[in-house]
Formats: structure tokens, C-alpha cells, sequence
């Protein structure tokens, strides 16, 4: 066991020296999600009630696209290098080497996504409880983006030019999240109770922790096949 | 003891090969040989259990290794096609994480194992800027940190000059005298004195 949480330990440091090292690979999603939510303004006019009305939407969209984009990058790199299939042979559960590899990818695309989003909030007129309300939902939902994109990424990392196959196999997964993402913002608005939303958004996060991992590891295995 | 008994390999329609056995006693090499295609990469990934056979099984210890693949893998070093080795990192770097991963102790440092492999004045460089040489030696010098009795190289002189060959030669003989146990594929001779060389043909 001491072993595998070596091990563990040592893979989240080299991912975050790498993201470390590449710091356009955190700021691309970022930038990404910055960008789209800011032009959103200038396309449909400065009516603040409308920007507060489509605003959540507008943001969960954001958020959703940019982890999106970024799922690429989780295991290509890993894959392309060999450094895959080392992981693959290290005599650990794959399933919680990946883990630590999510982890270390929410790291670098969630937590930033979460860090710009009171601001973007802020232009748009998201303010005070709702604004708290959309960044716990983030909170919850990002963390299950990412885990449930690792399947996707998993199936698909080895097929070159994979984007358009990728989305279409995640997007569908990905509904559920933004649905219940963006209405427990509308319910904060209209000044109903929240806490049944965050508790199906955290149900989705733990279910997602739960499987998400094995069926990750299990299509690894299949890509390196 | 690695043993393969009657190994089948189809990729797609095509059958790369068929009923291949092959046994590999402790201080035993075994040098697979074919041209460019015919499966040679197939069969070792088969025999780390990174790809799965049509039909067949892949023993070691007298056990088959689908059955403890963890415990069949910490007797394992692969060297792959490709290094395994991120470029973002240095030599030493790489080494470390390498050996965390698969829970190695060892004799040997890793500056010691770069000095080895002739990397001693690169260490804290990144990989990007090394030669396609020598970063096929750091993923050589996984070799000199690893207890693991059994090694699978494949191709692992590729892009390394004669000093480095030499270098690998006398690697791989410690390890045989050692007890340990080789499977390799390579294009360039690789002369092995003391060891018992098996070597693989292909039927078709």
C-alpha cells in the first residue's frame, strides 16, 4: 500500500511539474472560457436583466466547452510518450493512477474555471448569493466534467484527430450535469430552496468518483491493446 | 520462468502469427528475429500482457499472468518503441518517477545510473533538447536501478552508438549471470558471450 500511494504521489508531482512547466496549457481553457463569456455582452446587448437572466447559462456553457477542449491533453501526451503504458505496467491499479491523473487535470482546468468565474459573474450581474450558489455548483459539477470526459478521452485516446468522436461520445454525459448545474443557479434566483439540487449534483460527482476511474482504466487497457 | 505456450496473434483480417511457444529459464536470453512487420513488437507487448493473444497463454513462475498481473509486473521491466519518458522532464527527473512507480529499490543511484549509460553531464537538462541517443539511454539506464528478473527490450539499440551497445551488452550479461532472464528484438547485433540465446523464427 505504501507503495501505491508512493507511486501515486510521485504521478500527481511529475503532472503538476509538467502543467508547471506548459503554463499555456492551464491558461488555453481558461482563456477559452474568459473569452466566450465576455463576448456574449457585445452579441446580445447590455440589458443587465437579460445578461442576469441568460447569465448562469452562459457561464455552465463556458465551463462546459473549455473542460471539453482540455480533455485532449489528459492522456495523449502520456500515451504518445510510452509513459502510458509504463503506468499501465507498474504493478499498481491502474484505476487509482488514474485518479491521480484527473485529479491532477481538474487541478489544472477546474480549479481555474472556479478562480475566473466570480469575475465573469460579476460582468455579467451575477452578484452576492446567486454568485456563491453558481460557484458550489461549479464546484460539484467540474469535478464530475472531468472524471466522466476520462472515460471518453480513455476510449478515444488512440485514435488520431478523436475531437469530433469524443464529443459526441461525453456530450450527452455531460447534460445532466449542466442541467442541474445551471438550475439550482435560476432556483437561488427566484429565491427557492437549492440544497435538493447540490444534493443530485453531488450524487453525480460521487457516482462519477466511484466508476468513473474503473471504466477509465479499463478503456486504457483497451487503447493499448 | 517465462513460458508461452502456442501464442496466436491476429491484428484486424491478418494473422501475424500462430501456435509460437517459446521457455526462457532463469540466466537465459531469447532473441526474437523477423524483418520489419511481421509482429515482433506484437509478441513482446503479448508477453508483458499489454496486448491480449487470440489464443494461448503467457506463464511466468508456472502461473498464468492474466491471473496476478501486479504481482507478475513488479518482476518486470519494459522497454519499449517508444522511451517512456516525458521530454518535459530531465533524465533524472524521468529516472526518479520511473522507479517511484514501480516501487524499485535499488543498488545503484540514479546519478550513478546516468554516469552509467553516459548522461552524467546532461542530468539536469530537459529531455526536449537531448539527442533521439541519448534518450534512448535514459530509458536504458531504467536498467542499471532495476532488481526486476525479468527485462523485455524492445529494439534497445536503436539510435545508440557502438560505445553504447557495448555499454548494453555488458548490462544484460550481469543480468543473465545474475539468474535474471531477456527477451529482446534488435536489427544490430548484439553479442552476448556467457548466455544461452534462444532465438525465435517466424514459421511463415
Amino acid at each position: 500500500m505504501s507503495g501505491l500511494s508512493a507511486a501515486l504521489i510521485a504521478l500527481i508531482r511529475r503532472d503538476m511539474r509538467l502543467f508547471v512547466r506548459h503554463p499555456s496549457d492551464i491558461a488555453h481553457p481558461v482563456m477559452f472560457f474568459v473569452i466566450v463569456v465576455a463576448l456574449f455582452p457585445f452579441a446580445v446587448g447590455s440589458d443587465p436583466l437579460l445578461l442576469r437572466t441568460i447569465g448562469p447559462g452562459v457561464i455552465w456553457v463556458g465551463a462546459l466547452l473549455a473542460t471539453l477542449l482540455s480533455l485532449d491533453a489528459l492522456f495523449r501526451s502520456d500515451f504518445d510518450d510510452g509513459t502510458l503504458e509504463q503506468m499501465a505496467l507498474s504493478g499498481h491499479p491502474l484505476t487509482v493512477l488514474v485518479l491521480g491523473k484527473v485529479f491532477v487535470h481538474w487541478c489544472a482546468t477546474g480549479l481555474p474555471l472556479l478562480v475566473v468565474t466570480p469575475l465573469l459573474a460579476g460582468l455579467l450581474g451575477i452578484t452576492g448569493e446567486v454568485q456563491l450558489t453558481l460557484l458550489g455548483a461549479l464546484a460539484l459539477g467540474t469535478p464530475t466534467l472531468s472524471l466522466v470526459g476520462a472515460v471518453g478521452t480513455a476510449l478515444t485516446v488512440g485514435i488520431r484527430r478523436s475531437g469530433l468522436l469524443l464529443t459526441l461520445l461525453v456530450l450527452p454525459l455531460y447534460v445532466p450535469v449542466l442541467i442541474f448545474g445551471a438550475s439550482v443557479v435560476l432556483a437561488a434566483e427566484a429565491g427557492l430552496p437549492t440544497v435538493g439540487h447540490f444534493y443530485i449534483l453531488g450524487a453525480m460527482m460521487i457516482l462519477a468518483l466511484a466508476l468513473a476511474p474503473l471504466a477509465t482504466s479499463a478503456a486504457l487497457r483497451i487503447s493499448l491493446n | 520462468m517465462l513460458n508461452a505456450q502456442s501464442i496466436t496473434c491476429v491484428r484486424g483480417d491478418r494473422l501475424l502469427f500462430q501456435d509460437l511457444s517459446l521457455q526462457l529459464n532463469p540466466g537465459e536470453a531469447c532473441q526474437i528475429q523477423g524483418g520489419n512487420g511481421v509482429g515482433k513488437t506484437t509478441l513482446l507487448r503479448i508477453l508483458c500482457g499489454l496486448s491480449l493473444p487470440e489464443s494461448g497463454e503467457v506463464f511466468w513462475n508456472a502461473a498464468p499472468i492474466r491471473e496476478d498481473p501486479e504481482k507478475f509486473q513488479s518482476d518486470l521491466i519494459y522497454i519499449g518503441h517508444s522511451n517512456g519518458i516525458k521530454l518535459d522532464l530531465t533524465p533524472k527527473e524521468n529516472l526518479a518517477f520511473a522507479l517511484t512507480l514501480h516501487s524499485g529499490t535499488t543498488d545503484v543511484s540514479i546519478d550513478e545510473a546516468l554516469d552509467r549509460v553516459g548522461l552524467s553531464g546532461s542530468q539536469h537538462l530537459l529531455c526536449r533538447v537531448l539527442s533521439a541517443g541519448q534518450r534512448r539511454r535514459v530509458a536504458i539506464a531504467r536498467l542499471y536501478l532495476s532488481r526486476a528478473p525479468l527485462w523485455v527490450l524492445d529494439e534497445p539499440l536503436g539510435t545508440i552508438d557502438a560505445a553504447g551497445v557495448k555499454a548494453i551488452e555488458n548490462v544484460i550479461e550481469t543480468h543473465l549471470g545474475q539468474g535474471g532472464m531477456t527477451v529482446f528484438t534488435t536489427h544490430q547485433p548484439l553479442h552476448l558471450k556467457q548466455a544461452v540465446i534462444h532465438t525465435v523464427q517466424w514459421s511463415h
